[in-house]
């Protein structure tokens, strides 16, 4: 664990160094490439605005991964448990995939208004697809066995899909969430992009306008930092949730 | 039918043995029909499985044995003319319980919770008589104290002795397998088959295999299911109490003439 946290390091004073030496080798003004030490600067002065942007879109994502998660998971189970269901809503699920959803941002904005309510309508739309999908293929691919044992027990297609097929496809559900966990970010930032007066993805339009590239850079940085805690913390809550999936599982196999 | 061989060679029998079901059910199958990809697999086949006794299905892979006994468990819907008719008149849904090659537990649930998993997929919270029956059998295939343990904690043979405890918690009639212990390593497949033929005695049982010996430890009756259109012979009767022994003469006897059986 020490060791993965220090090659961690080094790759990452390898990456600042090489910045700051571009930045020193090249001479670029400070408002086209600002380097490493001038964005910790900006980083450092500007915390209270960076803040205040951040705590905005840090809500909007929470709230959009919510409430997107919560969506998917219900319409993977519908589509799972009812034939009609998979009728209707499989093709529209797959069209609606093939309009790419950035081009909804403008006209969300116009029916959401510029407050937040766009930017999570916005993470629902980009996390709402991989989580159905991962949910759905994973409910699809319970182990026939499985089934045919509840047959054999007298279970009711309900009960059988909360006691079996549902924690079987936990671990394609999780893996859902961590794509969604990646993408929910770009989601807010995106709606902020078109239409907003608050949030990161607002202050680095407004800071990118007045050649305030230094609090544009810390934007973006303070914006990774959310996307790496959010996988983090999606992935720790994973395998707290999956204590049964064999990676996790010591290999104690004695011989009877 | 009472000159019973007391000893296997590999573990003494345990005195107390689970009360089997009273009052046995026999069941019958008549002009079974199979077809696959316009070929028939057989027609017009009968079999009997005699109320309180095991009887043993051999036949080679892809004979239909399979499906025979997936008609019997509901899971296959027979093709007509095939009739399935129980000795009591009754519809046969919810009176069987079934054992598969694979073990087929929950990697989620402990191992009490899969031997419990009936219950809880017809929705009924089990109560203390049956949380206590489910210890019992757990003990009773020699799986005391790992109650708690999930599955992955398990080897194979452990895994399907808690697949057989989960078989028998169902307290069905009715008992078939299919190939229950064909994965296992020689050695813990006839540890298991001392177990199963203890815990299965006075049930109705169909076990298909393709393992002669098997058969014989195990089976009362004994059919075996060859050719296309697959046919089934008449019974093998084996001597003597199951479990028989490994090494007993007859048995290795027994065990030509269904090989014999099996080629022809």
């Amino acid at each position: 664990m020490s060791g993965k946290l220090m090659r961690g390091a080094v790759t990452l004073a390898v990456l600042l160094g090489g910045w700051q030496a571009l930045v020193w080798l090249t001479g670029l003004p400070r408002y086209l490439l600002p380097g490493p030490l001038a964005v910790a600067d900006a980083m450092r002065r500007q915390a209270p605005l960076l803040m205040q942007h951040g705590a905005t879109t840090l809500m909007e994502i929470l709230l959009g991964l919510v409430l997107g998660v919560a969506l998917g998971s219900v319409s993977a189970l519908l589509l799972a448990r009812f034939r009609t269901a998979r009728r209707w809503l499989m093709p529209l699920l797959v069209v609606s995939q093939a309009v790419p959803v950035f081009a909804l941002a403008p006209l969300l904005v116009l029916w959401l208004g510029y407050g937040m309510a766009s930017k999570i309508a916005m993470a629902v739309l980009v996390i709402y697809f991989p989580v159905t999908t991962a949910l759905f293929d994973g409910l699809r691919r319970t182990d026939p066995g499985w089934l045919d044992l509840a047959r054999t027990m007298g279970a009711t297609p309900a009960a059988t899909l909360w006691t079996i097929r549902l924690p079987a496809a936990l671990p394609a559900f999780w893996s859902g969430v961590r794509v969604a966990a990646a993408v929910a970010p770009i989601g807010a930032v995106i709606g902020e992009w078109v239409g907003s007066s608050s949030g990161l993805g607002y202050l680095m339009l407004h800071a990118n306008a007045r050649m305030q590239i230094d609090l544009l850079f810390a934007a973006v940085l303070v914006l990774g930092l959310f996307a790496v805690a959010l996988y983090a913390a999606v992935d720790a809550l994973a395998r707290r949730a999956l204590p049964w999936q064999p990676d996790t599982q010591p290999a104690d196999d004695p011989v009877g | 039918m009472t000159d019973t061989l007391p000893f296997s060679g590999l573990r003494p029998a345990p005195s107390s043995v689970a009360p089997p079901v009273p009052g046995g059910l026999s069941v019958t199958v008549s002009g079974a029909r199979l077809t696959h990809g316009g070929a028939v697999l057989f027609s017009d086949l009968a079999l009997t499985l005699e109320a309180g006794r095991i009887t043993g299905l051999l036949g080679p892979s892809g004979v239909g044995k399979t499906t025979l006994l997936r008609v019997l468990a509901g899971l296959a819907d027979p093709e007509p003319p095939t009739r399935v008719a129980a000795g009591d008149g009754l519809p046969l849904a919810g009176r069987i319980a079934y054992m598969a090659q694979q073990d087929l537990l929950l990697p989620w649930l402990s191992v009490l919770d899969n031997v419990l998993l009936g219950d809880r997929l017809r929705r009924k919270k089990p109560d203390a008589e049956r949380l206590e029956r489910a210890a019992a059998l757990l003990r009773r295939v020699g799986l005391d104290g790992r109650e708690r343990d999930r599955p992955a904690a398990l080897s194979g043979g452990q895994r399907q002795r808690v697949a057989l405890a989960r078989t028998l918690m169902e307290d069905k009639p009715l008992v078939l397998m299919d190939e229950p212990f064909s994965a296992l390593d020689a050695l813990t497949r006839l540890r298991l088959q001392e177990t199963a033929a203890e815990t299965l005695a006075g049930r109705t049982v169909l076990m298909v295999t393709h393992d002669p010996l098997e058969a014989l430890r195990i089976g009362d009756r004994l059919h075996v299911m060859t050719g296309r259109p697959a046919t089934i012979g008449p019974p093998l009767e084996p001597p003597g109490h199951a479990p028989r022994r490994v090494d007993d003469p007859a048995l290795l006897a027994l065990q030509a003439e269904l090989l014999r059986r099996l080629a022809g």
